[in-house]
């Protein structure tokens, strides 16, 4: 497994950038992950779709789809996009720590 | 004393655990009633076929009632929501029907509406889906006139029922334009969420190969935000475009409207959180779910129902006499790949094993990921197998409901 070092603590992450233990994560992390998906700066509607995935990956043990988080984090599918644009539900995954949300079968 | 299990639902997986069921547990053990709003069973499976005139619409319905065994009541009616505090299910007229347990098997519903434009102009004339029986009649008529242009087949998001039934109706197109000897005239483009044909390795670069192979151009990563009839586009939410003659998309899915009025019954889709392994329902002890109203990782398909079909009625019959469960489904699912030309690809697998070469069910058998004309005679012997040996609850000779190991080629790192 890859290893790569945020706000000087080395976390380990799979092929694809997705943390492979989210107990790693720490808040002042996220904002060097986003740079690194080309978001320049992290506003509060970004950080209430973040703190949403952690409670739903504490939860549940896996991150929310696109569809689902349109209908319960309080941010249309539509604003999503232009938040996370490569995808909300992978990018917000990533930026918040958590592994790769499961595509369904 | 007797008790009485009601199920939801007399479709694939509700007419096969109350025939499991009956077949288990003595009259006097048990009452069994089975609650669906009408009385037409529709063979799914066949509606991929219907689009291209090699199924008749009147030949893949049925009478629900008519696939129970004696014992079973079958009552016709609509259901407005359960109340798990009061073990009772609330029908539409509001009389209310008490259980001790209580089996969800009412699958999944489409929600076309959810779309923004996909009812709207141009829906039923230049959009269809073959996902419902009128969807698939109005839809043969609309491809025998359509003489070129570009065709779309578009997934709107996941989950959806039997996933690799829009590729399939990609190569059947595919056959069916060349029959007509206009297939240069036809663009057939897919357009998928996820970010390739099928979500597992293996099986996606089969068929992946096979929609290159037969000229399906492929969009990936695409979640349709809207869908313009009148304008013939799809547009997506990151603002990409795909421009369409004749679009064929798949709704979004989602549970039955009742679960999503039955507080703590059901998720923010109207599916219900189960174990994975026991079926046996998160909210309540007594409550399980059959086939695709469950929230479990794996295809929604008349396989999967199948399989869950054994461990459940194990299971409540356990619960029943106050014993543990002990049933433990593995996510076994089988499906049949219609790929032209009278030839299919066949995959097996569970929750932990991905589709895999090799052969099935053993090292004797059908060809897996692979294309094969005996597949093809697979996929057409299971019509006649799925009324007379599904339905009822019986086994298929040879075929168990934990996925096999022997006959495929499995990576040495997993063994």
């Amino acid at each position: 497994m890859p290893t790569v070092t945020y706000a000087g603590t080395q976390v380990t992450v799979n092929d694809e950038g997705f943390f492979t233990d989210p107990a790693q994560w720490r808040e002042d992390m996220a904002p060097l992950i986003a740079r690194q998906e080309g978001i320049s700066e992290l506003t509060e509607r970004h950080w209430q779709v973040i703190k949403f995935m952690r409670h739903e990956y504490d939860t549940k043990g896996s991150g929310p789809t696109v569809r689902v988080l349109g209908k319960t984090s309080g941010v249309s599918v539509r604003e999503l996009y232009q938040l996370f644009p490569h995808g909300p539900a992978k990018e917000a995954a990533k930026i918040a720590g958590i592994p790769k949300p499961r595509g369904c079968v | 004393m007797s008790k009485k299990i009601v199920v939801l639902g007399g479709g694939t997986g509700g007419t096969l655990i109350a025939n499991r069921l009956r077949r288990m547990l003595g009259g006097s053990t048990a009452e069994i009633v089975v609650i669906d709003p009408d009385d037409d069973h529709v063979y799914q499976p066949g509606l991929l076929f219907v689009p291209f005139g090699k199924a008749e619409p009147g030949s893949l319905a049925r009478s629900r009632h008519r696939q129970f065994r004696p014992g079973i009541t079958f009552r016709q009616a609509t259901v407005d929501r359960v109340d798990l505090d009061r073990n009772e299910v609330l029908l539409a007229d509001g009389s209310p029907v008490t259980y001790d347990v209580l089996v969800v098997a009412t699958g999944a519903r489409l929600i076309p509406e959810e779309t923004d434009g996909l009812t709207g102009p141009g829906w039923m004339e230049k959009i269809f889906t073959f996902y419902t029986l009128d969807g698939a009649v109005a839809l043969r008529r609309a491809l025998a006139e359509f003489d070129g242009g570009r065709l779309a087949v578009a997934v709107m998001d996941m989950p959806v029922k039997c996933p690799v039934a829009p590729l399939e109706f990609c190569f059947l197109a595919d056959a069916y334009f060349r029959e007509r000897g206009i297939r240069d005239k036809v663009d057939l483009t897919y357009v998928t969420p996820l970010d390739g044909a099928f979500t597992k390795p293996v099986c996606n670069r089969q068929l992946s190969g096979l929609l290159k192979d037969k000229g399906v151009s492929v969009i990936t990563e695409f979640n349709t935000g809207e869908v313009d009839g009148a304008g013939g586009r799809l547009v997506s939410f990151d603002g990409r475009e795909v421009s369409f003659d004749l679009a064929v998309v798949i709704p979004l899915h989602g549970g039955q409207s009742y679960v999503e009025r039955s507080p703590g019954l059901g998720d923010e889709l109207g599916f219900v959180p189960v174990d994975q392994q026991t079926l046996q329902s998160k909210a309540r002890p007594n409550v399980f779910v059959v086939g695709d109203a469950a929230d479990i990782p794996t295809s929604k398909a008349g396989s999967v129902a199948h399989f869950e079909g054994e461990v459940v009625a194990r299971n409540i019959t356990r619960y029943l006499a106050g014993e543990p469960l002990d049933g433990a489904f593995d996510g076994h699912t089988n499906c049949f790949i219609e790929s032209g030309s009278g030839k299919a690809l066949l995959i097996d697998f569970n929750y932990d094993t991905e589709p895999l070469t090799g052969r099935f069910p053993g090292p004797i058998g059908l060809p897996l990921l692979r294309q094969s004309r005996l597949n093809h005679l697979g996929k057409l012997a299971f019509g006649w197998l799925y009324w007379h040996v599904l339905l009822p609850g019986r086994e298929i000779p040879g075929v168990h409901g934990r996925m096999p190991a022997a006959g495929k080629h499995l990576p040495s790192a997993s063994r």
